[in-house]
């Protein structure tokens, strides 16, 4: 039997904007279920933006999206309860503990109160580190609590956002094994990173961000794209947008 | 809706008792603006006790002006808007739940400067009924309003000049009718106090249910 | 495509522009002039020929936002050109709603001594005013135009129900503290007096229009110029895309001195 792999997100011409600053200019992408993909470029290609794109959080002016089967814009709740963002930030509540910020997502999440202390544990935060406030840890121990609410919630996208920057070397080896723990339960994860160890060892494809377009987003699904020396772009059907011309 | 606006109170009121901004910083500013108005009125006994119900309520203006601005400055900081965006709560629930958080604080600040009231201008208390009821449906009114403008200006980089803005002429209305209600229970004028507090009520229908209706939109947008 | 005109001036307005400007004129005239003093308020009855109508252009200028706002929110009606109808009455009517105070002090002062009384209408209208900052504020504060729509009507309405609050809450409050019996009932007007007030209706009518239909289509001008800058904003964006990056394991491509370093906004 032959199975049609159905993409995890799928992305055509898409144009995001800030105001009037084009956030992404035009980006074509296919991202397979299962799949580790990581996102490379330098500061300003939009990086961040096509992951907030993927979690329904930045609106699509223009171009066709899907992520998870669903449009980001239209249908941007019922995405969001399936999609894990991580971003710079890491949206914790300092004043309360570890535990309570964890709680409070799963709660919102309307997931039961035993997945936060299972949670806590993977992510390898003691009892004592739980009962602190948040703002009196470090950068990484917040950053653990941070995946923690991740994995407690268990989405079936992860969008990362330099996940790695500010962890140890025994917690980055922790995050690669929750990732690929994650993609082995049927999870599919996209991380932008600048870190040549996470394209090399972890990631199953990688592509390139720069000027607001991935530049080899629909080259081969299964093996690490070759580039070839012109940057390939899919022309995907106009964009609503009047006088918006495509990239030539 | 309910059961998100509980979560999202419970954690507004949790940070408050962690942190006690509303009780170390709120409510000493508020008693302090009255000492203040004793100032500015260079302590004139029979006409401090006239102004007292405006002056009060004053206070509480201000007081819930700093409640709303800390209410969402806890989003602000390391970017939980995004998280409240993701986590999957009804928009109108976290409406409710954020507008009961400040609402409470108000509460417990407008008690302490009952006392204060009492003790610096010399008020005599009575007709409770209509001093209470017409305190709650201010409260809820300006929590109500507070919260709804507070969701808009809540990405904007102006926040902290735009809210005030925004806000203070919203309110002139509650604080009218807030201390007409009250000079009425206190004695001190003929008017119908609760006529006044049915006008409360209003008000604080109009913005409970405008914010649940529309907290969801302002959310996205900002 | 749009007509490439680069002006907000046309027939209309220009029609609209010299019949405010006439009809103004002659207010003008039958008020300083024509018209006779009042029996009870001497000379300072020839405010009638402002005021009032000022007033209520400023009330015209909100109630247009108000409705435009309803009609950007609706569904069905959804449309940027309600937007721009919207901050256009605004703006309009809250130059409008200044005049309106500041003639209306002019007025107590003339007539009583005193530059302000707390009687229901101007508290309610000096409330307006800041609502209307307020709003004014908002929308410069917002730099997406779809978000500064829908977040500007939204207040809009809010504001609109507030207003009918505040009309209560002020015209209970004036009946309360009998002491402003100051500030007049409006006169009876009959013959010249009232022949003028009509003329000054028409004027300001029509110089409010004239004001709003140039406001309105300031906006759509500028609205292009936005869109016309986001066309290059794209091509420029695009045009960071720098060489294709040698992906052998072990390469940081934002660390090769070989590549020219793009010059982008940082996120």
């Amino acid at each position: 039997m032959v199975e049609i792999p159905v993409l995890a997100v799928r992305l055509r011409s898409v144009v995001a904007l800030a105001g009037l600053y084009p956030l992404l200019a035009g980006v074509d992408l296919d991202v397979g279920p299962g799949q580790i993909l990581a996102v490379k470029g330098p500061n300003g290609a939009g990086k961040t933006s096509l992951l907030r794109v993927m979690a329904g959080l930045l609106p699509v002016a223009a171009g066709e999206a899907t992520v998870l089967g669903l449009e980001p814009t239209a249908q941007a709740r019922e995405l969001r309860r399936q999609v894990g963002l991580l971003g710079h930030r890491n949206g914790l509540y300092d004043d309360l503990s570890a535990e309570d910020n964890v709680r409070f997502c799963v709660r919102a999440a309307r997931l039961p109160k035993t997945a936060v202390p299972v949670a806590l544990d993977r992510l390898g935060l003691t009892e004592r580190l739980r009962r602190l406030p948040v703002g009196k840890l470090s950068a990484g121990q917040r950053r653990r609590v941070a995946l923690a609410c991740l994995v407690a919630r268990q989405p079936r996208l992860w969008l990362l956002d330099e996940p790695h920057a500010g962890l140890d070397a025994d917690h980055r080896q922790l995050l690669d094994n929750l990732l690929r723990e994650a993609v082995a339960e049927g999870a599919t994860v996209v991380l932008a990173t600048h870190e040549a160890s996470v394209t090399a060892l972890l990631a199953d494809r990688v592509v390139t961000m720069s000027g607001g377009t991935v530049l080899d987003g629909t080259t081969g699904l299964d093996d690490g794209p070759v580039p070839d020396d012109a940057p390939v772009v899919d022309d995907g059907p106009g964009p609503e947008r009047e006088g918006i011309t495509s990239v030539a | 809706m309910w059961r998100d606006a509980v979560l999202v109170a419970g954690k507004d009121l949790a940070v408050e008792r962690r942190s006690r901004v509303a009780l170390n910083q709120v409510v000493p500013y508020a008693l302090v603006v009255l000492l203040l108005f004793g100032f500015a009125f260079d302590q004139d006994r029979p006409l401090l006790l006239q102004a007292a119900p405006g002056l009060f309520w004053l206070a509480v203006l201000f007081s819930g002006l700093l409640a709303v601005q800390r209410s969402f400055a806890i989003e602000a900081s390391d970017g939980a808007v995004d998280g409240l965006r993701l986590s999957g709560l009804e928009p109108a629930g976290i409406f409710v739940g954020k507008a009961a958080a400040v609402g409470l604080q108000l509460l417990v600040v407008e008690v302490l400067l009952t006392g204060g009231v009492v003790v610096l201008f010399h008020t005599r208390l009575e007709g409770a009924g209509l001093l209470i009821t017409s305190a709650l449906l201010s409260t809820a009114g300006v929590a109500g309003a507070g919260v709804a403008y507070g969701a808009l200006s809540m990405g904007l980089r102006v926040r902290e000049t735009l809210l005030p803005l925004l806000l203070a002429p919203v309110l002139a209305p509650v604080v009218l009718a807030a201390t007409e209600a009250w000079r009425s229970a206190l004695g001190l004028s003929s008017a119908d106090g609760w006529r006044w507090s049915g006008l409360l009520g209003c008000f604080a229908a109009v913005y409970l249910a405008g914010g649940v209706l529309s907290f969801g939109a302002l959310m996205e947008e900002t | 495509m749009r007509n490439p005109q680069a002006s907000s001036s046309s027939r209309l307005t220009r029609v609209l522009g010299w019949s405010a400007l006439a009809a103004l004129a002659l207010n003008t005239w039958w008020g300083l002039w024509l018209s006779p003093p009042d029996v009870v308020q001497g000379q300072f009855v020839r405010m009638l020929y402002v005021h009032p109508a000022v007033a209520t252009m400023c009330y015209a200028g909100f109630g247009l936002c108000t409705l435009a706002s309803l009609a950007w929110l609706w569904p069905r009606l959804r449309s940027p050109r309600w937007d721009r109808l919207a901050v256009a009455g605004a703006e309009v009517g809250a130059v409008f709603c200044l005049a309106t105070l500041v003639t209306g002090s002019i007025w107590g002062r003339a007539s009583w001594g005193v530059w302000w009384t707390w009687d229901a209408r101007l508290t309610l209208t000096a409330i307006l005013f800041a609502l209307s900052l307020g709003y004014l504020a908002l929308r410069r504060a917002v730099d997406n135009p779809h978000s500064r729509a829908l977040v500007s009507s939204m207040v809009a309405l809010l504001m609109a129900l507030t207003v009918v609050v505040d009309h209560y809450a002020t015209s209970w409050w004036v009946t309360l503290h009998q002491n402003t019996t100051l500030f007049k009932q409006d006169p009876t007007v009959h013959g010249w007096q009232l022949a003028t007030m009509l003329v000054s209706f028409i004027a300001f009518g029509l110089a409010f229009a004239w004001l709003v239909v140039h406001r309105y289509r300031l906006e759509g001008l500028e609205e292009r110029y936005e869109n016309e800058g986001l066309v290059s904003a794209l091509e420029a964006r695009r045009s960071e895309v720098t060489a294709p990056l040698d992906v052998r394991p072990g390469f940081e491509g934002d660390r090769s001195p070989s590549r020219a370093p793009a010059e982008a906004v940082s996120q």
